[in-house]
């Protein structure tokens, strides 16, 4: 069962015919983080999390998650033997036990974790992530839908596992649902050292969770790999079209009080961008979470002193490409950072747009994620 | 009121119902469970087996139990072999023939509530360690708890009220094999219908009180489960 000659690393090949869908599935993800699985309804996302979980058995393939395989041709680990935290897209709380009770199951059945203590939560720090402690003596049926998918998170995450799976969690909640668990989610994932898979077909939630893009097509893989370098990438479904850009993290180091903005920086220390962004009531030195579309870069040659855009920066073209809808897609570096704007073939023509000019990028708008 | 004799057919009445209800749930949570869940092909041979008693009457029943277990049979010939006596006309035979004779009273309501949970919970529970035991005990029964209920009441009331089958395998033995319907098949033939009408009462009284019951109950409540 044990291989210590592969090194740490999370891999998911098979094949499977079911009900006249083919799916054929080839990753290599990395071990921790958030990977996004992307995907139209029907393109396979589901599967991949039951084939992995063990709930869709396979007759052949390969799950193996750091030294441990779960499924090779000759061998298949029942369910409940893999260290899984699955995350139903209906919360999915056992009706007969209340909230407790529930956690309660979870809990007398929790891994022990080999390695370190700290790679794992302690239960009083996934009350305090997911708010518990009041909702502990309800029913199930007593519950708000944000609420059951609170406690069906922290029964879940309760098992202690190496590998959590989060299918649609937030697809059955409302706007305001949403957006609390979501900062639920992004507190978890700053505390949790294991892969979580999270699909989604909401490429907003994605951008927001994942660090790594995993975007499935008919029951195969149609592109894998870093968040930005998926989403940068000049075959990218016309579906992702709109998401291209770059997500950076990025700090708060000034606050302009009088009109309600903040100076983020990005990139490497020595050499990083500077951004304007409307306050969002942070702190300075804290951590935003920052999307620069594509489509909301364009280019000038000379700097222009009566555009009503605050964030324009001197840049260096890297890369001039043809993308799959016969836009141009410019890599751009400002310091040490890439950014990318998607413009069209006249506007590159007429420019005279070559790799090395300097130019002027102009961001139009700077999305806050998180 | 109450002769001697009717009173002992009533205990004696009260008694096999106990028994067959719980060979009937040891029995019935199996098949009720493995009918829920098969994708097997002789799922069907064995629903239609099991729902037989329901159209089929109780003496034709009854007419092949007594071939089964009588003498020349081949349940008999081997209860003789193993040195235990034939069961045709003992309270034994009566407890054997009640639990054909009342199993799709006690499988239904069973199979129902387990399918009515669906795969989700056992899903869940799979992912959270628990073995298929553990499912099935943790899971599935405290979820079905009412179906078992519902299948219990039955299974004991029907039991109660057999007669056709009782007659056939029984044959109307005072304390052995003698239940009320048969003392009040007797009453009757002796025109004694004072006697008739006190046990008559008490089975309609005790039947309606147990339906009544039954569907009083919440027991159809569907199950809610998390949205």
């Amino acid at each position: 069962m044990h291989n210590n000659a592969a090194p740490n690393s999370f891999k998911v090949q098979f094949e499977l015919l079911l009900s006249n869908s083919v799916f054929s599935i080839d990753l290599d993800l990395p071990n921790k983080g958030v990977i996004g699985i992307f995907g139209e309804s029907g393109s396979g996302k589901t599967t991949l999390l039951r084939v992995i979980s063990g709930l869709q058995s396979i007759d052949n393939g390969l799950i193996q998650i750091n030294n441990a395989i779960w499924q090779n041709n000759a061998f298949h680990l029942p369910i409940h033997k893999r260290s899984i935290g699955y995350i139903f897209q209906e919360a999915s709380l056992f009706p007969h036990l209340n909230v407790e009770k529930n956690l309660a199951f979870s809990q007398k059945r929790a891994w022990v974790n080999k390695q370190s203590a700290d790679s794992t939560l302690n239960q009083t720090e996934i009350y305090r992530l997911l708010n518990i402690e009041p909702l502990l003596k309800k029913w199930p049926h007593h519950l708000s839908g944000g609420e059951r998918q609170r406690v069906a998170i922290a029964r879940a995450l309760m098992i202690n596992p190496s590998v959590l799976l989060m299918d649609e969690p937030l697809s059955a909640l409302d706007y305001f649902r949403k957006q609390e668990i979501l900062s639920y989610l992004d507190k978890l994932k700053k505390e949790l050292q294991i892969p979580i898979l999270y699909v989604s077909h909401s490429s907003r939630e994605l951008a927001r969770l994942a660090d790594y893009l995993v975007v499935l097509e008919k029951g195969k893989v149609r592109a894998q790999g870093e968040i930005n370098q998926v989403l940068t990438q000049t075959d990218l479904p016309h579906y992702l079209q709109k998401d291209a850009g770059v997500i950076v993290s990025a700090c708060v180091i000034e606050k302009d009080s009088q009109w309600s903005l903040q100076k983020v920086s990005f990139g490497d220390n020595s050499d990083s961008a500077e951004l304007w962004v409307h306050d969002n009531d942070t702190k300075l030195g804290d951590y935003l979470r920052v999307q620069i579309l594509a489509k909301d870069i364009s280019i000038v040659l000379s700097k222009p002193i009566d555009s009503s855009i605050n964030n324009i920066l001197l840049s260096s073209i890297v890369s001039i490409q043809k993308d799959n809808q016969n836009m141009m897609q410019i890599q751009l570096r400002v310091g040490k950072n890439t950014l990318f704007s998607t413009i069209t073939q006249r506007s590159a023509k007429h420019l005279q747009l070559e790799v090395g000019m300097k130019v002027w990028a102009q961001i139009k708008s700077v999305a806050l994620i998180a | 009121m109450l002769t001697e004799t009717d009173w002992s057919t009533i205990t004696l009445t009260l008694h096999l119902a106990s028994i067959v209800t719980v060979l009937l749930l040891i029995i019935g949570i199996p098949v009720a469970w493995w009918l829920a869940r098969t994708t097997s092909a002789f799922k069907g041979i064995v629903s239609a087996l099991v729902a037989l008693p329901l159209i089929l009457p109780p003496t034709v029943i009854g007419f092949y139990l007594l071939l089964l277990l009588g003498p020349n049979g081949p349940v008999g010939q081997f209860m003789q072999w193993l040195g235990l006596g034939l069961l045709p006309f003992t309270f034994e035979g009566l407890v054997v023939a009640s639990l054909f004779y009342s199993l799709p009273f006690v499988v239904q309501p069973i199979q129902n509530a387990f399918e009515s949970i669906g795969s989700r919970p056992l899903e869940v529970a799979a992912t959270l360690r628990a073995t298929p035991w553990e499912r099935f005990f943790y899971v599935a029964l405290p979820l079905a708890k009412s179906g078992i209920l519902t299948a219990a009441v039955l299974g004991f009331a029907h039991t109660v009220g057999e007669f056709g089958i009782v007659l056939m395998i029984g044959g109307n033995i005072p304390e052995e094999t003698k239940v009320i319907s048969l003392q009040i098949y007797d009453h009757v033939e002796a025109l004694d219908y004072t006697q008739a009408h006190y046990l008559a009462g008490i089975m309609m009284l005790f039947s309606f009180i147990v339906l009544f019951a039954l569907y009083s109950l919440p027991k159809n409540r569907p199950i809610r489960y998390g949205a």
